[in-house]
């Protein structure tokens, strides 16, 4: 599950924004206005691509690390790897997974964002 | 509060041909600072920035006096830079807060890198920013306000600190701070660095270019090198990833713009090392601001959308680990 934060919190964050009766004119929340919009389309994008993005990240971290377990689980034992130096920051198989990861995360947070075009283009 | 009316009895105090002010409103839609434009009625075109009733310094924000006097501390370097006009004390009823010159330009980025009113000006750009740093870190250490220390070590751990306080699990950022830790440059004479140097914070005018360095707020003394970096921090081009300074330059035009005005030279390997350690920064930052929201401590849909801009960061870490020598 993507967090920092979950769909589920965006969610309750949007139901507060709609349920705020601020005067739509002012300039701090017609701000607002807009990236309730960003996030609006970023849930839509997450319902459709979400649970492949998760699973896809899962079987790697699986490979990766040599032992089954739950998303959550995995990805914890990654980061301690790195942490305790097991797996080295630069090891191409973790590069493959990074890459691979960040590719479908950007999909769902920020699909126009110019990194993405940088990471495929050389 | 009321803004307008407490700018209107100021006005006496800034300007003798003054009577009141005019035309105050509200610029920023950011929430830890706020900045106002307003007039006097003689004319003189004024900014005010404000920290908003309430809110919580960032943790590495220095207070608004300080960020005024480092503003004159450049200025007396000779870096463009808003001529400060007062700063606020308690009678004057705006909390903490100093009033500027307005500078005419731009400073959305977006504009800057695309709108064709920028293009007689966006080839130099990238060497005046250059020129400019050159200058900004040429201030005397003497004067200055009490300002902190940092090399790239300690930014690492600073930030590193803070990323373990937050319960995200981030594999990316795993791997750049061990990644940048073994990679770290010898540190060099602490410099004035302006801190947030970056496309966004810069007033460019179509004629004149780059016309005034902003937002001081996060100044302390360290590596020269760090502020080019952070101006080379992807998420800051505006999507014209090809032209890694601020989305308007080459590399070498800004190392080139530095060295000429007496910056002295940096290689690109120390300007990149800052640069992708600037991607981490900001990737942490996201996490900090989005936690005010998790906290309940600013519930807004901008504080909990901010943490998903954390991925920005990381696919450009991803790239930078993977195209660095």
């Amino acid at each position: 599950m993507i967090t920092c934060p979950t769909a589920a919190e965006l969610q309750a964050a949007l139901i507060a924004f709609d349920g705020d009766d601020a005067g739509p004119t002012d300039p701090r929340r017609v701000f607002l206005a807009r990236v309730a919009d960003n996030a609006r389309a970023l849930l839509d994008r997450e319902a459709a691509l979400g649970e492949a993005a998760e699973a896809g990240e899962c079987a790697r971290l699986a490979a990766l690390l040599g032992v089954q377990g739950d998303f959550t689980d995995l990805n914890r034992q990654l980061c301690d790897a790195l942490r305790s130096g097991a797996i080295g920051p630069r090891d191409p198989a973790l590069l493959a997974h990074l890459r691979a990861t960040a590719i479908a995360r950007i999909a769902i947070d920020q699909p126009g964002y110019c990194g993405l075009e940088a990471l495929l283009g050389d | 509060m009321n803004i307008p009316a407490a700018l209107a009895r100021l006005a006496p105090r800034l300007s003798k041909r003054a009577t009141t002010a005019v035309n105050a409103r509200r610029l920023s839609g950011g929430a830890s600072l706020e900045t106002w434009a307003f007039d006097l009625d003689d004319g003189t075109p004024l900014i005010l920035r404000r920290r908003p009733d309430g809110a919580a310094m960032r943790e590495t924000a220095a207070p608004l006096a300080h960020e005024a006097a480092l503003i004159v501390a450049a200025a007396g370097a000779g870096a463009p830079v808003p001529v400060v006009e007062h700063i606020c004390d308690p009678e004057d009823g705006l909390g903490e807060a100093f009033v500027m010159r307005r500078l005419e330009g731009e400073t959305l980025g977006k504009r800057i890198v695309r709108d064709a009113a920028f293009d007689a000006v966006r080839p130099g750009l990238a060497h005046r920013c250059g020129a400019v740093l050159a200058q900004i870190h040429s201030a005397s250490p003497d004067g200055l306000p009490p300002l902190a220390t940092s090399d790239a070590l300690g930014e690492l751990a600073r930030y590193e600190a803070v990323y373990r306080q937050h319960d995200a699990d981030r594999p990316t950022f795993e791997a750049a701070f061990r990644w940048l830790e073994a990679a770290a440059p010898e540190p060099v004479t602490p410099v004035l660095v302006h801190g947030d140097f970056r496309n966004g914070n810069l007033m460019v005018h179509p004629e004149q270019g780059l016309v005034g360095v902003l937002d001081w707020e996060l100044a302390h003394l360290g590596d020269p090198a760090e502020d080019l970096g952070w101006i080379c921090v992807n998420s800051w081009r505006f999507g014209q990833w090809r032209k890694p300074v601020g989305g308007f330059g080459d590399y070498q035009a800004l190392l080139d713009g530095y060295a000429a005005a007496g910056g002295g030279e940096i290689p690109l390997s120390r300007l990149q090392f800052w640069q992708a350690l600037g991607s981490l920064k900001w990737g942490v930052m996201c996490l900090m601001m989005y936690s005010s929201f998790a906290s309940g401590a600013d519930p807004s849909i901008e504080r909990a959308m901010i943490g998903r801009r954390v991925s920005e960061t990381e696919i450009d870490l991803v790239r930078l680990m993977e195209v660095m020598a």
